[in-house]
């Protein structure tokens, strides 16, 4: 454990103090937090990611809204949309949407399993600095709730015109926005790097 | 935990932008550059170039916020007729229709917040070019606000997604995303990278 920690928005030095858990330790200069202390972080953070891909699958495979008018139907899948953006030229748009609503969610969820599972059994995995590093780099760019937001939008703008019937994906997707937030709640990063400093 | 009068910095010391750990600030000759023990993270005492590179990327996107509320961001095909909505029409569109929840979430989200960013951004790097004195606490919270509110401009993007997805019924009712779009995503994505490459640090640097 180290002695000295550095508040990393204002620069400030600490001299690290045990907390207890549950506890926060915060700068007293410009209040940012220093770190904080969670009960069973790694247990927790891993169920919660196994949780996580389970509904990660459901909310990609299954219908996700389905819009009817008349005798019209048009299913669609969280997927459809960008596939639809890409088909008219607009492959930015396209992108930015794959990458925040799919792609950094999925690198997120395993990634996280991919460095917690062999910490569980007292084994490192490979690379697991630099994987670490690269995971909690995604983090800001995962916008599910966003998308979450917009769906509702959405909803409101079309109800007038036709009827949308959700589907099991679309609950999927909405229990996955909090299953992430309680991983990320439940998350002490600290663990992760002085354990990979550790020999086992 | 005690605190001491001393930042980092100060004590030659370097703390890992990535996993916190302090290490002691090495000498690198031009070109090289210094690592992180631990996690394998660049090393800087502050982010490089912070502020010259923050400046790019706001003015970058006070540029491209222009065609992105200007130029449609949806065209409507409905039994042959053809309507262009740009973000505000599309607000007009929900007052008018009374559902002004969701005119002001539209507004808030896609007008006012990525303006509101940018003004706060471009205040920070004014007054920490100035070397202000004036109520650092306070900049530091302001800077925490630009940092978290970034995202939420995403949800009109969002919105033309779902809506290009769903609305898909031929010459009965089709929904095109518009160029404006592609401008919008931009300021959105720009505007996040320059918040990430301000340094809050710099607000302090100038105390004694």
């Amino acid at each position: 454990m180290e002695i000295l920690i550095a508040c990393h928005e204002c620069d400030l030095l600490y001299q690290r103090q045990p907390l207890p858990p549950g506890g926060t330790a915060r700068c007293v200069r410009c209040g940012a937090v220093l770190y904080r202390r969670k009960r069973n972080s790694l247990d927790r953070v891993l169920a919660w990611t196994i949780a996580g891909l389970i509904l990660f699958v459901i909310a990609n495979v299954y219908p996700f809204l389905t819009f009817r008018l008349e005798a019209q139907i048009q299913k669609t899948n969280l997927i459809t949309g960008i596939i639809e953006l890409y088909d008219q030229g607009m492959w930015i748009v396209a992108g930015v949407v794959l990458l925040t609503s799919i792609l950094m969610p999925l690198l997120e969820l395993t990634g996280m399993l991919y460095v917690l599972l062999p910490l569980k059994f007292n084994r490192r995995p490979w690379k697991l600095s630099f994987i670490f590093r690269l995971v909690r780099s995604f983090k800001p760019w995962g916008m599910m709730e966003v998308f979450m937001v917009g769906i509702l939008v959405a909803f409101v703008k079309l109800s007038k015109m036709a009827s949308i019937i959700p589907g099991v994906a679309l609950y999927a997707f909405l229990a996955l926005i909090f299953v992430l937030a309680a991983s990320a709640a439940s998350l002490d990063p600290h663990i992760v790097w002085s354990r990979s400093e550790k020999r086992l | 935990m005690n605190k001491s009068s001393l930042t980092a910095l100060k004590a030659s010391l370097v703390s890992c932008h990535s996993c916190h750990l302090l290490c002691k600030a090495a000498f690198v000759s031009k070109g090289a550059y210094a690592v992180c023990p631990r996690c394998g993270a660049t090393l800087h005492a502050r982010k490089p170039n912070s502020i010259a590179r923050t400046w790019a990327l706001v003015f970058a996107a006070f540029i491209l916020y222009i065609p992105a509320n200007v130029l449609p961001i949806t065209h409507v095909i409905s039994f042959g007729k053809a309507q262009s909505d740009t973000i505000m029409s599309g607000v007009i569109y929900f007052v008018k229709s009374g559902s002004w929840p969701i005119a002001l979430v539209i507004f808030v989200a896609s007008v006012f917040v990525p303006l509101l960013k940018l003004f706060l951004l471009t205040f920070l790097l004014i007054s920490v070019q100035r070397k202000s004195q004036w109520r650092r606490k306070d900049r530091t919270r302001l800077y925490r606000i630009t940092e978290a509110v970034g995202r939420w401009s995403m949800v009109d993007i969002y919105v033309v997604t779902i809506l290009v997805a769903l609305v898909k019924l031929g010459s009965l009712a089709t929904i095109q995303a518009g160029t404006g779009a592609i401008f919008f995503a931009g300021v959105v994505v720009i505007t996040i990278f320059a918040a990430m490459g301000f340094d809050p640090r710099l607000i302090w640097d100038t105390q004694e």
